[in-house]
């Protein structure tokens, strides 16, 4: 047993038993805070396991999307909790439950300490055809260049999570703005922060994106830190969210998935295959969509969290 | 060599601040004084653990970068100790 | 044992713990949280099973990285709308829960219309 082993030890044990509390705990909000704590401690996982890229991206979309999204919803769903709880299963259904778990568990547990040995890769193919895209970062070539098309589909997944999000507003609502106004004091210690950061965060989301050609980093990493700037202004009450009719809006929203299709039907017209990137003008081509795709991916994300439109499209 | 030695020193420094800090928030009485006790105690073991880091960073723009994550863990932990203390004051003497 | 087999056998166990929240949690947003805890056990034996693929100079097969980096993207998505739909069922029905005939109600939400 090796120091460095106790350590991942103590790591892995520290996770579950946040993974328990969050399962246990008696008030959603202790849950959805343990929760997000998890979700730090899985990005730690993430570096051990030298997947530095899914570290990025588990920090800040599992960790801090999904925790304001969670805890905003924890907040205004507190009214519920007591009556609620009256509908706890019985003890014998509770038991129940926990044998299947177990045995999930157990299942997967076993398959996981019988992998076959040599493990079975695709990183030599993934190196060998490295230079058809002439970016650096592995990832980045799975994602944009040899899984480009996955990439794409999941562009379009986004936009219909949007359009679902907001096909929830009430009918008078339907085109309004999403999410309740807003009203922080404007000399306040948020409103301060939004001022303060937000430079900070714009620069530092353009950058990650930018150097996710080359190193550990990505658009959606990027995305990610650029929604969250946009969301803590719009919660300062510096700016006011836009109408979700507004056809600005709605063109930056299909940008993306739309400039992919685009470059998509150009390699079915002049290359070999739908999405085959011609050899000199791949990486162009890609960093095009990827800016595209930075700017869709921001103003989903936000919109996402935002929610459903509450109120009309007048300011 | 002396190098290392200021890693060890520092980052054992700035793990104990906050070990400090959490027996506050788990000793302290109410919401105010928990809120003290961490941002006071997490700030320096922050600064430590990056003063700790500093010379493992491989290069200038490493010692950079970390400085400035210490800078914006500082920023972003006091504005939000703030919020929280508002909240809690605003919700009366008992949280 | 190895580092990956430690994070592997701490995903089954978060599968595990998941599935038992979701089955029984009361609460739909406890068992969206619980569902999310699952997602993340899955994606961590993704993880695995590309750091035990690392070869040709790479730390860790890319291959499963991209996937998993997709997969947390849509899981956010996913609960993004399981968690508007949850808000609009209080909003429109005064209870956040999901029996049908239910005593449960909680008076309306603050900032609903």
């Amino acid at each position: 047993m090796t120091f460095a082993l106790a350590l991942h030890i103590a790591l892995a044990g520290m996770m579950l038993g946040l993974a328990a509390w969050t399962i246990a705990a008696r008030e959603t909000f202790a849950a959805v805070v343990g929760f997000v704590v998890y979700g730090l401690f899985l990005a730690l996982v993430w570096v051990r396991l030298d997947a530095v890229d899914v570290a990025l991206a588990e920090a800040a979309i599992g960790g801090g999307l999904n925790g304001v999204l969670l805890l905003g919803a924890a907040a205004r769903l507190r009214a519920t909790e007591t009556p609620a709880d009256a509908e706890r299963p019985r003890a014998g259904l509770r038991l129940l439950a926990a044998l299947l778990s177990a045995t999930v568990a157990a299942a997967l547990a076993a398959a996981v300490l019988q992998l076959p040995e040599p493990a079975p890769t695709l990183a030599p193919a993934a190196a060998a055809n490295a230079a058809a895209t002439g970016l650096a970062n592995p990832v980045t070539n799975v994602l944009m260049g040899f899984r480009a098309m996955d990439t794409m589909l999941e562009k379009v997944v986004l936009l219909l999570a949007v359009v679902g999000v907001w096909s929830l507003a009430p009918d008078h609502f339907w085109g309004g703005r999403p999410g309740a106004r807003h009203e922080a004091d404007p000399q306040g210690t948020l409103a301060f922060l939004a001022r303060v950061l937000t430079p900070f965060g714009i620069v530092v989301g353009i950058y990650l994106a930018w150097t996710g050609a080359s190193h550990p980093g990505g658009a959606f990493q990027g995305a990610t830190i650029l929604a969250a700037m946009w969301l803590l202004i719009m919660m300062a009450g510096l700016a006011d969210a836009p109408p979700t009719n507004a056809r600005r809006l709605r063109l930056m929203l299909i940008a993306g998935p739309g400039v992919f299709l685009l470059v998509g039907l150009g390699g079915l017209a002049f290359g070999e295959a739908f999405l085959a990137y011609p050899a000199a003008y791949a990486k162009p081509l890609i960093l095009a969509i990827e800016a595209a795709m930075v700017l869709t991916l921001a103003i989903t994300l936000a919109l996402l969290v935002a929610g459903p439109p509450e109120r009309g499209a007048a300011p | 060599m002396a190098l290392d030695i200021l890693t060890i020193v520092a980052v054992s420094a700035g793990a104990f601040f906050f070990l400090a800090g959490t027996v506050g928030l788990l000793r302290f009485p109410d919401t105010l004084t928990r809120l003290h006790a961490l941002t006071k105690a997490d700030n320096l073991g922050v600064g430590l653990v990056a003063l700790g880091l500093l010379p493992r960073a491989g290069s200038v723009s490493g010692g950079l970068k970390l400085i400035c994550v210490w800078l914006l863990v500082l920023l972003a932990s006091a504005t939000v100790s703030q919020l929280i203390a508002h909240a809690a004051r605003d919700s009366g003497p008992l949280s | 044992m190895s580092i990956a087999s430690v994070f592997a056998l701490c995903a089954a166990a978060a599968v595990g713990l998941g599935l038992y929240g979701l089955l029984v949690s009361p609460q739909p947003l406890r068992k969206i949280l619980a569902f999310n805890l699952l997602g993340s056990g899955v994606f961590v034996l993704f993880g695995v099973v590309a750091r035990r693929g690392a070869a040709a100079g790479f730390a860790s097969d890319p291959v499963p990285q991209a996937l998993v980096i997709t997969g947390i993207v849509v899981a956010f998505s996913a609960t993004a709308l399981a968690v508007a739909l949850l808000l609009r069922l209080f909003q429109a029905s005064g209870s956040a829960t999901l029996a049908a005939h239910s005593s449960a109600r909680a008076g309306r939400d603050p900032t609903g219309t």
